[in-house]
């Protein structure tokens, strides 16, 4: 039987993790914090698709391996698969989740908020709302270029999510 | 629907909330342990942030659990003992703690936990020798303690990844904070 622990303790560390690098390490630094952060997930992606492909044959292109990611991969870490997976054929993939689960309860911390507005009066209202959750996204986008790494695919991968809770991760191969 | 005043059992809580594959949460939080270690360098100071990450998260825990535990007050420092080790450590990591090692006073004991889910794949070289793994459980037990007005003292004292033969923690009631309610009766 496949060990399971509350979904809470996993939201739990990786709340924190983005809270302990935008906020006690990084705060002034979002680009170091977000490096940081997408290492991690990067780490974890790396670990998790090599346990999860130990019995299956290698995959013959790329995208074989991408439609790993969307159904497999991704039904193991959040017991869905990716809604819509759209490519170029030149190397780009879109995976797009209606529902990222781990953006469905994301809530902004009003204090939070309210210092930043006071430390940078120009910055437009909501901005905040937006960098917290792009820092949340890094784990993710990490999570995915490891997994693929790990397949042998090096690339690239960023999240946009402008329009919450769906999200899209792009995922650029490299040649 | 059941009756709301029942506890539940810890297995039953347990089946009761969403759960996730235990190794994304082990290898995330191994991964954080280790990009911790290669920033902060001094192993002392990765202690002291697991602990505080673990005091935030148990503050937001302590709410999930009594929010569906079903859990009425308890009436003493043991029974709290008690409905940790078996409903908290249940409902989150699938696990139970046993409590043991009472001081006469009933204010410390020992959560002896056989089986952890955070140390599954986890070895530490030398040179992590001083680094207490596992100290998001204390800072956890701490935080959600101290959100239920108990002020307390949580540290390892057996740890099996620095060659001991089981995990232990143990935890020192300090003081009962009286609590302070935010409103007057005859208001």
């Amino acid at each position: 039987m496949v060990r399971e622990v509350a979904e809470s303790c996993v939201d739990g560390v990786v709340m924190e993790m983005v809270a302990v690098y935008c906020g006690r390490f990084y705060a002034a630094k979002p680009e170091l914090a977000a490096r940081r952060i997408e290492a991690i997930g990067f780490q974890v992606g790396h670990q998790l698709s090599e346990r999860y492909t130990m019995e299956r044959p290698r995959f013959s292109d790329h995208l074989e391996a991408i439609k790993f990611i969307c159904k497999d991969f991704w039904s193991e870490l959040f017991k869905k698969q990716i809604d819509n997976l759209k490519t170029n054929h030149r190397g780009t993939f879109v995976l797009q989740d209606n529902r990222f689960r781990w953006l469905t309860r994301v809530s902004l911390d009003p204090s939070a908020e309210s210092t930043d507005a006071t430390d940078n009066d120009s910055a437009p209202l909501g901005d905040t709302a937006a960098q917290t959750t792009s820092m949340l996204l890094y784990f993710p986008c990490g999570l995915i270029r490891g997994a693929l790494t790990n397949l042998g695919i090096p690339c690239s991968v960023s999240a946009d999510m402008s329009n919450l809770p769906a999200c899209s991760f792009v995922v650029r191969i490299k040649t | 629907m059941a009756p709301l005043t029942a506890p539940k059992s810890g297995d039953a809580l347990f089946a009761s909330v969403d759960r996730v594959n235990a190794e994304l949460f082990t290898l995330t939080y191994g991964a954080i342990v280790r990009q911790l270690l290669t920033d902060l360098e001094e192993v002392e100071e990765v202690n002291k942030q697991l602990d505080q990450m673990g005091y935030n998260i148990g503050t937001r825990l302590v709410d999930e659990f009594l929010a569906k535990s079903n859990v009425s007050r308890c009436v003493d420092f043991k029974e709290t003992a008690d409905v940790i080790a078996k409903l908290g450590f249940k409902m989150f990591l699938g696990v139970t703690a046993t409590v043991t090692n009472w001081d006469a006073e009933g204010t410390s004991c020992s959560f002896v936990l056989e089986d952890n889910p955070l140390v599954d794949f986890v070895e530490l070289p030398d040179t992590c020798q001083g680094l207490h793994y596992c100290n998001v459980l204390s800072g956890v037990i701490r935080g959600a303690l101290e959100m239920v007005s108990m002020k307390t003292e949580v540290t390892w004292v057996r740890d099996m990844l620095r060659g001991d033969d089981t995990y232990e923690m143990r935890v020192k009631l300090i003081k009962q904070v009286p609590e302070e309610y935010p409103y007057k009766d005859d208001d």
